[in-house]
């Protein structure tokens, strides 16, 4: 891989990484993913479809399951910064030019 | 022969016997152990934290054993170390990572009720590779755990801590996660019992998440008799996680007087220690001799199995972890702005193989790729998972080696991939989904120690009683 490519995959995985940091997952990363591309020389049949075995999807009733506030302090208390029932971050709307 | 054959380490069966009889109390008990971890913690590290709470847990548990309360509380009075990715109200609960330093749990995770409400005593969180993922306890923000048998080498992992704790005998039983074999190596490096039970018998509530579809919680203990104590605490249907499963989804698994044991012989061909597998063989004949069929199976999906595992861990891991945002809770580092302060963050919160197997999902999820890594493997998974519902027509139990080798030591396998190669005979059963239980087969001389070694046996779904009946007499019959 080249350390573009490595680069692009850090942007979309939100982590800032160095050259010299992208470079050395590079070298891990090819001997890793060319042993895991074995699974494309595994001869599977031509109509075999993935399934998740004995699980499917199970519903439940649109109703509250805890008591209300039962942790709304102790998982604000956890946010990095608040401003009362809200959580504080930066603005998500860019600047107009 | 185990090195503890002399001197029995105290079981949970043992303990209890003791305070239904009235020989002595949970707080007299705890404070033998707390000695224990006193002398061997510094030297092993098998703890985060030592909860502070641990004594009036002890005397409260001491009221109820005098009352003679041991009704629906199975675990009463037994101290137990639990891993550091499963929520304790009130406590820290790391993963071992930075990202979650100081994150304290805001609820019980499901386990944990389940274990509270039996009586159980929690000690402390235990130490593990980052956010589950490694094999040696290496990864750990906070620093390797050192195997008790040999303070060289590592204890396994992920649940490292937690297999350290129990072999150390500063608690009896101790709770991990199972993702690709971090309960079963651990065990196995440090010669206890450990089991991986079927995908959904145990909730995962609570549970910080690695791969979802492939993450259990697990028991680990001296004796397969203390292990299915705990699991018959921690298992059952939660409606938090929709992945437990009632009775009758699996046809009910029995337990037979002998049964016939597949071994997949090809499976083992390559890469396996010699001495490993000459223990493996004598396991073999004991069970021979002990009445059981042994025949030989072929599994070849199942030998192709680790590379499925790691697209599909890979996949999950960089999807669940794109939680850790450094907003609403856990580590935030800021930057100049919003997408600065995700950025740095995650490279600060996230060690390096944490960051590694995220760029790694990445990749094998995106466009160009998915169908020839992710879908693929998933593919393999369906496969594996019919191959194996074919050998169970024939067989009732399916034995491997826990491991290829022994515990290796501190810093020998720098390289990600060979150690990731270490985990070829447990990760087939997280991708299937079955129950395995790792149970010591002896141990192997290295550098004039002795280093324990587990056999794995593989069961069909939900056939953890089977599993538990063999184990057991694995164990008395060795």
């Amino acid at each position: 891989m080249e350390i573009s490519e490595i680069q692009h995959l850090a942007a979309l995985a939100r982590i800032r990484l160095t050259d010299e940091e992208a470079g050395a997952f590079a070298a891990e990363c090819d001997s890793i993913l060319a042993y895991v591309a074995q699974v494309k020389e595994i001869s599977t049949g031509g109509s075999a479809a993935p399934s998740a075995g004995a699980h499917k999807n199970v519903l439940r009733e649109d109703v509250e399951t805890t008591e209300p506030e039962a942790y709304a302090e102790a998982l604000l208390a956890a946010a990095p910064d608040r401003d009362g029932r809200y959580l504080r971050v930066k603005k998500i709307l860019g600047e107009t030019p | 022969m185990s090195p503890q054959t002399s001197n029995k380490p105290q079981t949970i069966v043992d303990r209890i016997r003791a305070y239904r009889q009235g020989d002595t109390l949970p707080s007299v008990v705890l404070a033998a152990y707390l000695e224990t971890t006193r002398s061997r913690e510094p030297e092993v590290h098998a703890y985060i934290d030592i909860f502070e709470d641990v004594a009036s847990q002890a005397e409260r548990a001491d009221d109820l054993v005098k009352e003679g309360r041991f009704e629906g509380m199975p675990l009463l009075g037994i101290p137990l170390a639990t891993k550091s990715n499963i929520l304790i109200k009130g406590k820290r609960a790391t993963a071992c990572s930075k990202m979650l330093e100081n994150y304290i749990a805001p609820y019980d995770a499901t386990v944990i009720e389940r274990l509270r409400k039996a009586g159980a005593i929690f000690v402390g969180s235990t130490n593990m590779d980052e956010f589950a993922m490694g094999s040696s306890t290496e990864k750990s923000y906070f620093g390797p755990t050192h195997n008790p048998h040999d303070l060289a080498r590592v204890p396994g992992g992920t649940s490292g801590g937690s297999a350290a704790a129990v072999a150390m005998e500063s608690v009896p039983g101790a709770i991990g996660t199972d993702t690709g074999g971090s309960v079963r190596q651990p065990a196995s490096f440090c010669g206890i019992v450990g089991l991986k039970p079927t995908y959904g018998a145990v909730s995962r509530y609570g549970v910080i998440a690695m791969g979802s579809s492939l993450d259990q919680v697990g028991p680990l203990a001296h004796t397969v008799a203390d292990a299915e104590i705990l699991y018959d605490v921690i298992r059952g249907v939660d409606p938090y996680d929709s992945t437990t499963y009632p009775d009758g989804v699996y046809p009910v698994v029995d337990t037979k007087d002998t049964y016939h044991i597949g071994v997949p012989r090809d499976f083992l061909r390559k890469g396996i220690d010699p001495d490993v597998l000459a223990r493996f063989e004598a396991s073999l004949e004991a069970l021979a001799k002990a009445g059981h069929t042994i025949v030989d199976i072929s599994l070849p999906y199942m030998e192709k199995g680790l590379a499925a595992y790691y697209i599909t861990v890979f996949a999950e891991i960089s999807s669940n972890l794109a939680r850790y945002d450094g907003m609403r809770y856990g580590l935030h580092v800021p930057g100049k702005d919003l997408l600065c302060d995700y950025l740095e963050t995650r490279r600060e919160g996230f060690g390096k193989e944490v960051r590694r197997r995220i760029l790694l999902g990445a990749y094998v999820l995106s466009s160009g790729y998915y169908d020839a890594y992710y879908r693929k493997a998933e593919i393999v998974r369906t496969l594996m998972r019919e191959e194996l519902a074919a050998a169970y027509r024939d067989v009732d139990i399916i034995v491997t080696p826990t491991v290829p080798t022994p515990a290796y030591k501190i810093g020998e396998k720098e390289d990600p991939l060979s150690m990731y190669l270490g985990d070829i005979y447990t990760v087939p059963v997280n991708l299937t989904g079955v129950p395995a239980l790792s149970v010591p087969m002896g141990t192997v001389d290295r550098d004039g120690k002795s280093l324990p070694v587990g056999i794995q046996f593989i069961g069909p779904h939900a056939g953890e009683a089977r599993l538990f009946d063999i184990g057991k007499r694995f164990q008395g019959e060795q």
